[in-house]
């Protein structure tokens, strides 16, 4: 069996990880690169959101390079994302492929299903085995993610630009090999070592800039054309509010964002009071935090069409104009070009640095 | 008290439960007009750009309402109509979205009882029993009473959509949507029409296609007119259930169609960026070819035009029309 799933972030270095431990052969679909978008695009249902379409392309190729298997996360609405799987694999098959399709539906939807999905992989493993590999995979996950979030606010400081970069491609490499716990651990450890080494301006006048949004655009920087290592060269100081290994962990405490998720919900409760599906309420309850805590900005990323996102971006003006906080809403799907892209992030930071002048000024 | 219905979404599928219920509770009841360029253009212009359609009909229908000097608008959050499912996520969000521009447009204020069944079955009576003592001060069996008669002429308007009649016709008539002339009827084709009811019987913002493919010799069918359980037994022969009922009722629909040969035809009209539709759509068209029924999607948005609509239509009809001549002369 070798099985492929679609890139998110770096959501492979917690899969390559997981299945080695599965003893599942791992097939890493290549990078998404214009050619993923473009099949994708050209399969998927013309108003499909952008995810699924990079999806298919991730699909496609991973099938090209060999595997028989896909996998794709699941879940209960009412967002377009649980029903994604269905869709995907009506797709392929349409197109004439062949190949074992699994639905990972999530651990609250039902602990037996999702324990057999497992065992499916990996034919003999007990519960008690399966809890051990998913602790220490997402282990590892969470250190990547506190690695990725440091770099975002180091980014602005740097005193030679693309040092952060480099930093942190060092970093990945150290922790993608450590394996034990104790190795990741240590290897946790030194990437951040690494990533604080990296030599800094700490008198920079930053600006800081919340990101919020539907989480594959924020997770997967290829979708949004690397918005955050750009605005991270224009001295932004950057928090976000989705997270990989926050937005599986079951108790969605959000330790990597800092808030939990119900205090993000009652923060965006006089705005939108009710679950829509998504990350729209999340989206919501993060612009007003980011007001509250001082932010010179949000951007707000989602991919064209989305529904959650949408009904965020319908209430976002009156966020706006309460909380006295400039968003700007970017979406994104297959036409979207990265030049338009940065001409408008460039804009907003201009309208970022005249606003806190004339504040300054007043003051 | 006047309260304001709004003339889009999930108008065409439960007017005659509201309206009821809030006229048993001793409100009066005004509806927006049909859907016209004003009303549309009005919603368009306040609507976020990336929003269906319909929804941005449904800022235009508040706007008219409020026109019509409404003490308070009728906005429910209908989460769930049943047991594991959801609506579509811009009915969870519909109040806070009017909501968010209710200052700048001068709205009245809003009435949003939250209809949620998603954990238990029937749970809206109690929801509705709540929101009348709330908003009005009512007892428990002044509302139970509405509720009655809010069931009973729903009942009334479910069973006459089984017996094919449309919205449109139990709904106020205006001209559109209305039938002028129809070719003699062995001449007629069996065609599906498949879609939202908000999107199939608002004349307005589909070019009154219900009429324009009735004149050409359609004879339609439409997911009402089959029995809601039966649609929802149909739609479960998919690998994963769908988890928005409305689009469950959709996809019912065209395998019972495909299922017992009842049309020749399938139109698909899905308003442009609907998010569900754009999913199911890929099992719709998979369905469709597995059966060998012709199908078309049409997509309609704000911008879209009569001519481009009537050249389209025609020129699946007159497919329809050679296919099955085509079949005789093989026979």
């Amino acid at each position: 069996m070798k099985v492929t799933a679609p890139h998110m972030g770096h959501m492979h270095y917690m899969l390559d990880d997981l299945f080695q431990r599965l003893g599942v052969e791992y097939i890493k679909p290549p990078p998404s690169t214009t050619r993923t978008l473009q099949i994708g695009a050209k399969h998927s249902p013309e108003f499909a959101c952008l995810p699924l379409k990079i999806n298919i392309g991730n699909f496609i190729e991973g099938l090209e390079a060999g595997a028989d298997t896909l996998i794709m996360a699941g879940g209960h609405g009412p967002c377009r994302f649980g029903y994604y799987g269905i869709v995907e694999e009506r797709i392929l098959r349409d197109l004439g492929y062949d190949f074992k399709f699994i639905m990972l539906e999530p651990f609250i939807d039902g602990k037996r299903a999702f324990y057999k999905t497992f065992e499916m992989l990996s034919p003999g493993l007990s519960i008690r085995g399966l809890w051990k590999i998913l602790k220490v995979s997402f282990s590892k996950g969470r250190a990547f993610d506190w690695l990725y979030k440091r770099s975002l606010q180091i980014r602005a400081y740097e005193v030679n630009r693309g040092d952060t970069g480099r930093a942190l491609k060092q970093a990945e490499e150290i922790l993608a090999l450590a394996h034990t716990a104790g190795e990741i651990e240590e290897a946790a450890a030194e990437a951040m070592r690494i990533i604080e080494a990296v030599e800094q301006d700490p008198d920079r006048r930053v600006m800081k800039i919340g990101i919020v949004g539907e989480f594959y655009l924020l997770l997967e920087p290829f979708s949004n054309f690397g918005l955050e290592e750009i605005l991270g060269h224009m001295d932004a100081y950057l928090e976000r509010s989705v997270w990989v290994t926050d937005w599986i962990a079951p108790k969605r405490d959000n330790k990597i964002y800092g808030y939990p998720k119900k205090l993000v919900e009652e923060k965006a409760a006089p705005f939108l009071n009710h679950n829509v599906g998504g990350e729209g309420r999340e989206s919501i309850g993060g612009i007003v935090m980011f007001a509250e805590r001082g932010f010179d900005g949000v951007i707000q990323l989602l991919p064209f069409g989305c529904m959650p996102e949408n009904i965020a971006t319908s209430i976002i003006p009156k966020v706006q104009q309460t909380h006295d906080i400039p968003v700007l809403t970017l979406a994104f799907d297959e036409q979207t070009g990265r030049a338009g892209m940065v001409t408008r992030v460039e804009a907003f930071t201009d309208l970022l640095a005249a606003r806190r002048k004339s504040r300054l000024a007043i003051a | 008290m006047r309260v304001g219905i709004p003339r889009s979404l999930l108008y065409y599928k439960y007017l005659p439960f509201w309206k009821t219920f809030l006229t048993e509770l001793g409100l009066e009841v005004e509806t927006s007009p049909l859907t016209n360029k004003k009303i549309l253009s009005a919603g368009v212009k306040v609507a976020e750009n990336e929003l269906c359609v319909p929804v941005k009909a449904f800022y235009g229908h508040c706007m008219a309402l409020r026109d019509k000097k409404v003490d308070a608008l009728f906005v429910p959050r209908v989460v769930s109509v049943e047991e594991r499912a959801y609506t579509c996520p811009k009915f969870l969000g519909l109040p806070d979205m009017i909501a968010a521009v209710a200052d700048q447009l001068e709205l009245p204020p809003l009435l949003t009882p939250k209809l949620n069944q998603r954990e238990k079955p029937g749970e809206f009576k109690f929801q509705l029993i709540n929101f009348a003592r709330d908003e009005f001060g009512l007892g428990r069996l002044d509302a139970i009473a509405a509720l009655e008669s809010a069931r009973l002429a729903q009942r009334q308007y479910d069973e006459s959509l089984v017996n094919g009649m449309k919205p449109v016709d139990m709904l106020p008539a205006s001209r559109l949507n209305q039938t002028r002339s129809r070719p003699p009827k062995e001449k007629r084709k069996r065609i599906g029409l498949l879609g939202h009811p908000y999107n199939i019987y608002d004349g307005y913002i589909n070019q009154n296609l219900v009429a324009r493919l009735e004149e050409m010799g359609a004879e339609l069918t439409v997911p009402e007119m089959t029995d809601h359980h039966v649609l929802m037994k149909e739609a479960t022969d998919v690998p994963k259930e769908l988890y928005w009922t409305y689009e469950k009722e959709i996809m019912g629909a065209i395998n019972h169609w495909t299922k017992n040969d009842m049309v020749d035809g399938v139109i698909y009209v899905l308003a442009f960026a609907c998010g569900p539709d754009s999913l199911i759509q890929v099992l719709i068209e998979h369905r469709a070819r597995m059966h060998n029924v012709p199908l078309m999607s049409l997509t309609i948005d704000e911008h879209s035009g009569e001519a481009g609509l009537i050249t389209r239509i025609e020129a699946f009809i007159d497919m329809l029309m050679r296919k099955k001549k085509s079949a005789v002369a093989v026979a």
